[in-house]
């Protein structure tokens, strides 16, 4: 194993961001934020859906704003292969509702109640992530 | 005042994507790749985000009521199920396979990349597809 393009304090600072929109979500509006969830649920419930909507609109404004501010351009590297993503996206969403949760409502919120569901899930999903990078990279 | 909170700590939330790479699928890809070329980089995301998040939780669980709402919507399903193995187990895949979760998947629109767009449509209808089988 080799240690690569390794950014630990961009990393944290924006883990920050991410705790602080967390913790203020839960102290104004009482909800722990799980993106997955928040998606969802705009798709099919009437319950908050403007709310959950607004959420989702800021999330798509936040590069938009960090660009404005910072000057910089947010670049990303992602596969272009349809199959791939059309394969990934699906079973994103069916994994993430059938285990209620993902990154954000497992790995951040459910770890911060200290939900052991939440941390099994959280453990659960980055093992077979590693395993799926892993299976990849052999073939 | 709920759909203001709402709206901006989606954008705190985006920006905190946007600054961490955690957007980036290259970097999801490299810190998953932990038998290789490793790159350690998104532990510190989680870190950063649990040590704000967890203190603030476990302050303000038991008052009266958020700020800007009637009561707090804690999750408590504590069921160690099979469904909950499973479907981590299948986002995992999926996390593997491209890079992007819910968030950053999201997020990720705001750039109108095709690939993006695929991903988000085909997480939405997996979302779907879920809802209708349970």
């Amino acid at each position: 194993m080799n240690i690569v393009n390794f950014t630990p304090v961009s990393a944290l600072t924006g883990g920050l961001l991410i705790g602080l929109s967390v913790a203020l979500f839960f102290i104004l509006n009482g909800r722990m934020i799980g993106i997955s969830g928040i998606a969802s649920n705009f798709l099919i419930s009437k319950n908050n859906r403007i709310e959950n909507f607004l959420f989702l609109v800021g999330l798509i404004l936040g590069p938009l704003i960090y660009s404005l501010i910072s000057g910089q351009e947010v670049n990303i590297l992602i596969s272009n292969s349809l199959i791939l993503l059309i394969i990934a996206g699906a079973l994103v969403g069916f994994g993430t509702r059938l285990s209620s949760g993902c990154t954000s409502g497992h790995g951040i919120s459910g770890i911060s109640r200290l939900s052991l569901r939440s941390m099994i899930a959280t453990i659960t999903f980055m093992l077979v992530g590693i395993l799926t990078v892993l299976i990849k990279g052999i073939l | 005042m709920n759909k203001i909170v709402s709206l901006v700590c989606g954008i705190i939330f985006g920006i905190g994507l946007v600054i961490s790479e955690m957007i980036n699928p290259e970097k999801v890809l490299g810190f998953l790749n932990i038998f290789r070329d490793w790159d350690p980089s998104l532990a510190f995301v989680m870190i950063g985000a649990l040590i704000v998040s967890t203190p603030i939780f476990h302050l303000f669980k038991n008052k009266n009521k958020p700020v800007f709402s009637s009561n707090f919507s804690i999750p408590t399903n504590k069921q160690l199920d099979k469904k909950l193995i499973i479907g981590s187990i299948f986002f995992g895949a999926g996390w593997g396979l491209i890079g992007l979760c819910p968030g950053p998947a999201i997020t990720s629109l705001a750039l109108l990349n095709t690939s993006s767009v695929v991903f988000v449509v085909s997480m939405f209808t997996g979302f779907y597809i879920a809802l209708k089988v349970n």
